[in-house]
């Protein structure tokens, strides 16, 4: 996977990750969510809900998203960890 | 001049409310156009028309519950209502790119005297009835004469649709005296066992009446509630429906819904005999050969799983057509394409199950956009009428929620649904080798009045023999 130029920051990639779930669950409320909430199982995300997701956080930060990158996609923790380039648990 | 009138979006619908127009009188509309959006019990709905024309008038305001087969617009051929003074009515509606021409014109058959008549609508019913305009009083604003005022006048003129729905056909092309729709054979039949009459019978493409057709007016017409008061049309002469569409409250809609479908669901139970079977499908090849797809992909055009499992079942499908269809008064109907019905959940509660039309004729790379659009629309509110009526096999993933195994409940009058249960790695032996696998548990639940087991089997095999061969499918 090629790295982009520049990676969000902490606060950006959290925020993209709201947006792009709200992009499929428009009153998804992230209030008593935790960041080590799955996402998936949270919001009901399907299949084609994760595709929309995913799609959204590639085009808000900029950063590529590997299909083999998608389970580092699972929640807010990792999420963030995936987007700013920080190793998974860091 | 045709109508477009409130479709049966199921075999469950029996009225529908306008949430919108997407049309204006003398919109020049061509077949498979979006006309409006329909609220059915279950959906908001884009429903098409079935031909050209120019819109000549919207009958039915937003707003507006109405029975199926209530005529929602009228249509005109194009060009016949141009301002020229004598128009020649075209034979064929004609499509031209011009519809600023004749809007808000009216047909030329019947040009206004002294009296107060804007609607075409009431014109038109003049004219049916032979009504002479001059001699009707008009009760509308200003003196208007409204179609009421008209069919007040000519006591002994058949009803029209809006006062008694089951008259709904007096206004096809048949009463217009347009011709009359064909009737196919197996609906005549099918109209005669379930004592409905086939002139009576909008056809759903508006020219033949067809078994499809039959049902779901056997359906509308027997509810008493079919006989209610007529529902408010618009005064003729008013300006033409406007305003914000008004769609149900939220907790409405999904108590509605809920409703629906309990009834649908205990009538399934009630007359289906189900019979279900069940086999564990090895992924490993069809995930692996997705992988190998999406390689490279931007996000937007990459494959799911759900797709590789919708392609296989359509095939299966079309090699096992008595799975495919319909269970009609103690008969086997069968589909007239592979319209996979894909459930799918809405947000808030409640289910539908629009219609990948033909998805036999689809690439994988098409079902998978189908897919996508398809449940995209179904959560926005924005399927159309066509892909609500008529699936002829139902496919759920409910395993994409986590459940490993679905029994469904069959939709009736279908005769089968499949579900594909969540994808879990599980160890799996192959050649006497063990290893961990994706696997998915596939379920069929069969109407045993239309197949038996072996059929429903063979069928299963199939899905699964394709699910082995990836790049086949």
């Amino acid at each position: 996977m090629s790295t982009p130029t520049t990676r969000p920051t902490a606060d950006a990639a959290r925020e993209a990750v709201q947006a792009a779930v709200r992009h499929v669950v428009p009153d998804a409320d992230f209030d008593y969510v935790d960041d080590d909430t799955p996402l998936r199982g949270e919001f009901e995300l399907d299949s084609l809900d994760f595709l929309g997701f995913a799609e959204t956080l590639a085009s808000r930060t900029g950063v590529p998203i590997a299909e083999a990158d998608y389970p580092r996609l699972a929640t807010m923790a990792t999420c963030v960890a995936f987007l700013t380039g920080a190793r998974d648990g860091t | 001049m045709s109508d477009f009138t409130m479709p049966s979006l199921g075999a469950d619908m029996e009225r529908g409310t306008v949430l919108e127009w997407l049309v204006a009188p003398g919109d020049v509309v061509h077949k498979g156009d979006p006309m409006a959006v329909v609220d059915t019990s279950k959906a908001a709905v884009e429903v098409e028309t079935f031909a050209d024309g120019v819109v000549v008038d919207l009958v039915v305001r937003v707003g507006s519950e109405v029975p199926v087969g209530t005529v929602l617009a009228h249509l005109g051929p194009v060009g016949a209502a141009a301002p020229a003074p004598a128009p020649e009515p075209a034979p064929e509606p004609e499509p031209t790119p011009e519809p600023a021409e004749v809007a808000a014109q009216e047909p030329a058959a019947t040009t206004g005297h002294q009296p107060v008549v804007h609607s075409p609508l009431a014109r038109r019913r003049a004219r049916e009835l032979g009504v002479d305009l001059a001699s009707v009083a008009g009760t509308g604003p200003g003196g208007e004469i409204t179609r009421e005022d008209v069919e007040a006048a000519a006591p002994a003129a058949p009803p029209t649709p809006s006062t008694v729905p089951e008259a709904a056909p007096a206004t096809t092309p048949a009463a217009r005296g347009a011709g009359r729709p064909r009737v196919t054979p197996y609906a005549r039949k099918l109209a005669r066992e379930m004592g409905v009459d086939p002139a009576a019978v909008t056809p759903h493409d508006g020219e033949t009446v067809r078994a499809s057709d039959v049902r779901a007016a056997a359906i509308a017409a027997p509810a008493p509630a079919a006989q209610a008061p007529p529902p408010p049309a618009p005064p003729p002469g008013a300006p033409p429906p406007t305003g914000a569409p008004r769609p149900t409250a939220a907790a409405t809609r999904a108590q509605t819904m809920r409703e629906t479908i309990a009834r649908l669901m205990a009538r399934s139970k009630r007359e289906i005999p189900h019979y279900y079977l069940t086999t564990t499908v090895d992924l490993t090849d069809a995930l692996a050969w997705m992988r190998e797809q999406n390689a490279g992909l931007p996000i937007a055009e990459r494959l799911v799983p759900a797709a590789l499992l919708l392609r296989a079942t359509a095939l299966a499908t079309a090699r096992h057509p008595a799975l495919n269809g319909f269970w009609v008064d103690d008969a086997f109907v069968p589909g007239s394409g592979v319209h996979l019905g894909v459930a799918v959940s809405l947000r808030g509660g409640g289910l539908v199950a629009p219609a990948i039309h033909d998805a036999d004729r689809l690439t994988v790379t098409e079902t998978m956009a189908a897919m996508r659009d398809l449940v995209t629309r179904a959560r926005a509110g924005r399927l159309r009428g066509s892909e609500m009526a008529d699936p002829t096999l139902t496919v759920t993933n409910l395993g994409e929620q986590g459940v490993e195994s679905v029994y469904g409940v069959i939709y009736p009058p279908q005769v089968a649904l499949v579900g594909f249960g969540r994808v879990v790695e599980r160890p799996w032996s192959v050649d006497g080798l063990l290893g961990v696998r994706p696997l998915t548990t596939l379920t069929l639940a069969a109407d045993h009045r239309a197949t038996d087991g072996f059929t429903g089997g063979r069928f299963l095999a199939t899905i699964d023999d394709l699910l082995q061969h990836p790049e086949e499918l």
